[in-house]
């Protein structure tokens, strides 16, 4: 066993951590508020709304984020108005803003799906509750739907903040030295792929099991109503015999 | 009337590329994404059904391996899983081969990148299907093994005759989403050099400067795929339940 070099490649893989981070996040960030957006136009009832959100659904869940990112990186460069465009240009010649425009896309698909579910989980007693106190619709939806439905969308949001993760490696075929693009030059230096791989998937699965015990974490403080209450998981203690 | 006419030159291209002989590489490249997802589904049913039997042993050291395996394939990327098998295996086929010396001490055997694919894919695949037979498992009424287990009958009767048909069922839902998850791995393969759709499309892309038009091709053929895979699914569903329908 070569713990230096098994040592010496965590080191350089944890040093593209905060890249992996940022694109993660930036590409999240990003896709809420686009998948916000699909949800309202959803919801609102309007017809062209509901045909737009399901074409878009339908496209970016049914072809592969690989396809969708070389059709931003690749692909869009050919018009000419994007490469003259003085604001568009400058996002999609970049191959991290272009991983995090095709995956906020992406996820904006699958969460509005998550979301739009969630929504129509919401108890009808408690809207119509709400309606009978006199709420307005705004209220009604800031205090009564949206907690609920926040709740009710956590698990199924987790398991998507995850997907997300394993696709941060995906930048490296964009040729972004995140983890998997750094794990992968280390790989074609020393022609060790298991023990470099072995490294690099140490990392993604420590990231990946923390962020999953963080989303267990937040759901265990927000669902207090589910928990048993404390009175009874403490026993009484029997008076000990011999004082 | 200028974009009209620009749409026209456009479409005039792709219709000369696609005769030219990339539309029947890109055909060709979906039969090797079918082939690809059908063997890798394969691989992930055998495996899957096994960890889903380890997972719900009784014995702590097979549940722990049960459990590991779906964590960790499920929780690591596709794509390092990928070169895991492929640049693994060649590493430990040029290693066997070096040292038995069949080749050179130089000289390296590559692992065969259907295989290393396959192998891979089949087993992020299998993670997935563990959990969807492990699910269907505990939706049996328990009545119905503990009815199986009066008769008399044996752990493969029981089985056989009472948890096999019933898993199958309840696991065709969930197999086909599965089954898209597969679909839209396989484009990950493309950089072992496989040749099928997504590879198919990054080389027309490359040698005819047409990013944009096979790259939207070849989305569109995967989402043609990925909703030709819905009615077939649902149609399987209603075949395997057709005894449980209510009445209209």
């Amino acid at each position: 066993m070569d713990y230096n070099f098994y040592l010496s490649t965590m080191w350089s893989v944890l040093k593209a951590l905060p890249l992996t981070l940022e694109i993660w996040f930036f590409g999240i960030a990003f896709g809420l508020v686009i998948a916000t957006g699909l949800t309202w136009l959803r919801a609102s009832g309007s017809k062209f709304g509901e045909y737009f959100t399901r074409a878009y659904v339908f496209v970016f869940r049914g072809s592969p984020l690989l396809v969708q990112l070389y059709l931003v990186y690749f692909g869009l460069s050919q018009f000419d108005f994007v490469r003259h465009s003085p604001i568009l240009w400058p996002i999609l010649r970049d191959p991290m803003y272009c991983t995090i425009v095709a995956m906020a896309l992406n996820t904006a698909a699958y969460e509005s799906e998550i979301f739009r579910g969630a929504l129509r989980a919401v108890p009808v007693g408690q809207i119509e509750a709400a309606k009978a106190f006199g709420m307005s619709a705004f209220t009604r939806f800031r205090i009564v739907a949206l907690p609920i439905a926040l709740r009710l969308a956590l698990p199924a949001y987790s398991t998507e903040i995850i997907l997300m993760t394993k696709a941060t490696a995906l930048a490296s075929v964009v040729t972004i030295m995140e983890m998997m693009g750094t794990a992968q030059k280390i790989q074609h230096d020393t022609f060790r792929p298991i023990e470099v791989l072995t490294c690099a998937g140490v990392i993604y699965l420590l990231l990946n099991l923390s962020i999953a015990r963080l989303f267990a974490w937040v759901e265990y403080l927000l669902s207090p109503h589910l928990r048993p209450p404390p009175e009874q998981s403490q026993q009484i203690k029997p008076v000990p015999e011999v004082l | 009337m200028d974009f009209l006419n620009s749409l026209k030159d456009q479409l005039s291209t792709a219709y000369e590329l696609l005769a030219a002989g990339w539309g029947s590489q890109l055909l060709w490249g979906i039969g090797w994404t079918l082939a690809v997802t059908v063997v890798s589904m394969m691989i992930g049913a055998m495996l899957g059904s096994l960890v889903a039997a380890a997972k719900l042993s009784h014995r702590g050291g097979l549940r722990f391996i049960g459990e590991s395996y779906t964590t960790v394939f499920r929780g690591e990327p596709e794509l390092l899983v990928i070169y895991l098998f492929y640049y693994g295996g060649t590493q430990i086929l040029t290693g066997v081969a070096r040292s038995t010396g069949s080749i050179g001490s130089t000289d390296i055997l590559n692992m065969p990148s259907f295989l290393g694919g396959v192998l891979a894919v089949g087993i992020i695949s299998g993670a997935y299907q563990a959990e969807v037979f492990r699910g269907s498992f505990l939706a049996i009424h328990r009545g119905e093994l503990e009815a199986a287990r009066a008769y008399g009958m044996s752990a493969w009767l029981r089985f056989r005759l009472v948890i096999m048909p019933q898993v199958l069922r309840l696991a065709v839902p969930g197999l086909g989403n599965v089954w898209q998850l597969t679909i839209k791995d396989s484009a990950l393969i493309s950089v072992t050099g496989v040749a099928e759709l997504m590879l198919t499309a990054n080389k027309a892309a490359r040698s005819t400067h047409h990013s944009l038009l096979f790259y939207t091709v070849a989305g569109i053929l995967y989402l043609v795929m990925t909703s030709i895979s819905t009615p077939i699914f649902d149609k399987a569903e209603r075949y395997t339940s057709r005894s449980f329908l209510r009445p209209k």
